[in-house]
């Protein structure tokens, strides 16, 4: 999936099959493009990203300094740098199980969305049946529902079933606005590859299983990447219902961050590094999905 | 592509649909049963019929926080919007700096919500914060925590920090699919750089915009937690949005009734709005 592909390739018109290097039709654009850029456009971005970057650069000089040195001493950058509040989350379990608890229930919501989604984004990209329209149009109301609408009843409900404070709790009620999402995403990549394919595999004898698993999986492998990046991500960035589900067990880091008030006042620089070290994640396998970022936000509707 | 009708496809869809009425459909109906109830604890409940819905229908503290809402909606719409199709025009096109704009300006977008409010409500702070440092140091008075007004310009600016990426992302991708012929016509006809944006550009990116402005205006209808690490809702009730006053009332106060009545309406304006999202998403091909 990190070939450079063109990002913006119409689903049906983006034969997946082809994946290599970018044709002649897709770099021609680009060309014709840039000489409608003003000189001094690189400008633009530069100033935008360098915008972008600042706040975050801000956390980051803050989670080396000390918290004298934080409150003492304005400076752009540490005068002293310490790991000591890098050391205080990998040694406080109070701490790194907030990690820990946040990404088993990601890792769990993930795998759920992605594999219910598949079969169902399937159906709507192949088959019309009774109510399908309305229920994509459902689908879609979840995701942009409100967490903030679900937050009591979710309590509720999963203190009848006695899931609060569990993992699968977060997990399922996470599933609420990505599954959707999933859905959306993989019905975009989904019906870009031709139904020649599922039916030539038909007539070589193939059951619908082993077709599904051997011959469409691998044609929509970086749909399936990026339908997880942004279940992954959704679920790393939520916070209003993991906070009300959980209370120590399996409380996210998010929550964790939320209580460094301590008898001292705040501790500025813990949670500065608390705060880098979420970022980081998702930092991390942005490269792998940038090609398909904008088709992600708008749920495979690009 | 033609679809063949096939009522055996509901067997794939069934997974989804049990997972996501078990977290979608359950609670809903909980917030139904609330919102024509009411109860003086020990768990009896009897019926109120509307009686919730008229008091959140008449209180001024309903409109006032749907006013804030709308108005920050407005705002930050009016301001992403230009924004990030003037940084999409801008963007280079060809070669490694393509993926590294790309990567570096997702890169809020996968900041965890409430980290987003952390580093805003650091990076303000007058005592530790560059920016409040800064703007106190050439002399402009700037606390975000006791001043509504700069409250809101802090909070506005943390939602243009945090999104206006999702814009650029949007409108670079409708950019790039324009055919070179296009321009290559603009140019035989001695278009303006204006006329090309006013004529081609624009017209081309309408889809894609439609999708951003009504995500840009759902998403941020529904802001919860970065405002509420950056502010809580104040001072006072200044930055209060709909999702905080919800809030404040489902799990802070415990006014089940009224909680349960606004969530409703809420989600009725929600649906709505996703209504206009899901027209304008499926009749994309009837358009061409």
């Amino acid at each position: 999936m990190a070939d450079a592909r063109d990002m913006t390739a119409d689903p049906p018109a983006r034969p997946p099959l082809a994946g290599g290097a970018p044709t002649a039709a897709a770099t021609r654009p680009a060309a014709a493009l840039r000489r409608q850029r003003p000189r001094g456009a690189w400008l633009v971005p530069t100033l935008y990203i360098l915008f972008l970057l600042l706040p975050i650069y801000w956390l980051v000089n803050m989670s080396f300094k000390s918290n004298q040195e934080i409150l003492g001493a304005f400076s752009l950058w540490p005068q002293q740098p310490t790991l000591r509040n890098y050391m205080v989350i990998f040694t406080d379990p109070a701490w790194y199980s907030g990690y820990i608890n946040s990404i088993i229930y990601v890792v769990l919501n993930t795998v759920i969305s992605v594999s219910v989604a598949l079969p169902a984004a399937y159906a709507f990209s192949r088959y019309r049946f009774l109510g399908d329209k309305h229920l994509f149009f459902w689908l879609l109301t979840n995701r942009m529902a409100p967490p903030a609408v679900f937050a009591l009843p979710f309590f509720q409900l999963y203190s009848a079933f006695g899931l609060i404070d569990t993992h699968i709790a977060v997990a399922i009620a996470h599933c609420l606005f990505n599954v959707p999402l999933a859905v959306w995403i993989l019905e975009g990549f989904m019906s870009g590859v031709p139904k020649e394919i599922d039916e030539t595999a038909y007539i070589d004898g193939y059951s619908f299983p082993r077709f599904f698993l051997r011959i469409f999986m691998p044609l929509i492998a970086s749909g399936i990447g990026v339908a997880a990046f942004f279940c992954f991500m959704f679920s790393w960035v939520e916070l209003l219902i993991a906070r009300t589900l959980t209370t120590t067990d399996a409380k996210p880091i998010a929550a964790t961050m939320t209580r460094t008030v301590s008898a001292s006042g705040l501790d500025w620089g813990v949670l500065a590094a608390a705060g880098v070290l979420t970022i980081i994640p998702g930092a991390l396998v942005i490269w792998f999905v940038r090609n398909y970022i904008a088709k992600g936000f708008a749920l495979g509707r690009v | 592509m033609e679809k063949s009708w096939n009522n055996r496809a509901w067997f794939m869809v069934l997974p989804v649909l049990v997972l996501v009425a078990f977290s979608a459909v359950v609670p809903l109906m909980t917030v139904v049963n609330y919102s024509v109830q009411d109860t003086f604890g020990n768990n009896e409940f009897f019926w109120a019929g509307t009686e919730w819905f008229e008091e959140l229908l008449a209180s001024d503290r309903f409109w006032e926080a749907m006013g804030r809402n709308l108005v920050f909606s407005l705002v930050i719409l009016a301001i992403e919007v230009p924004l990030g199709i003037f940084i999409a025009l801008n963007m280079p096109r060809k070669g490694i700096g393509v993926s590294v704009c790309l990567v570096l300006m997702a890169l809020p977008l996968l900041v965890p919500w409430n980290v987003v409010g952390t580093i805003w409500q650091v990076f303000g702070r007058v005592d530790i914060g560059l920016l409040g440092h800064t703007l106190e140091a050439i002399g402009i008075d700037y606390n975000y925590v006791s001043d509504p007004i700069d409250a809101w310009i802090t909070v506005v600016l943390m939602d243009v920090w945090h999104w206006t990426s999702l814009v650029v992302l949007l409108c670079y991708a409708g950019l790039v699919s324009i055919p070179d012929a296009y321009y290559q016509a603009a140019r035989i006809d001695g278009a303006s750089r204006w006329a090309v944006f006013r004529y081609i550009q624009l017209p081309k990116m309408n889809r894609v915009l439609l999708i951003a402005v009504l995500l840009r205006f759902m998403d941020s209808f529904m802001i919860y937690t970065e405002p509420f690490v950056v502010t809580g809702g104040g001072p006072g009730n200044s930055t209060t949005f709909l999702s905080i006053d919800l809030v404040k009332m489902a799990v802070g106060q415990f006014d089940l009734g009224p909680a349960a009545a606004m969530s409703l309406v809420y989600f009725l304006i929600i649906l709505l709005l996703s209504w206009v999202f899901y027209t304008v998403m499926t009749n994309r091909g009837v358009e061409r």
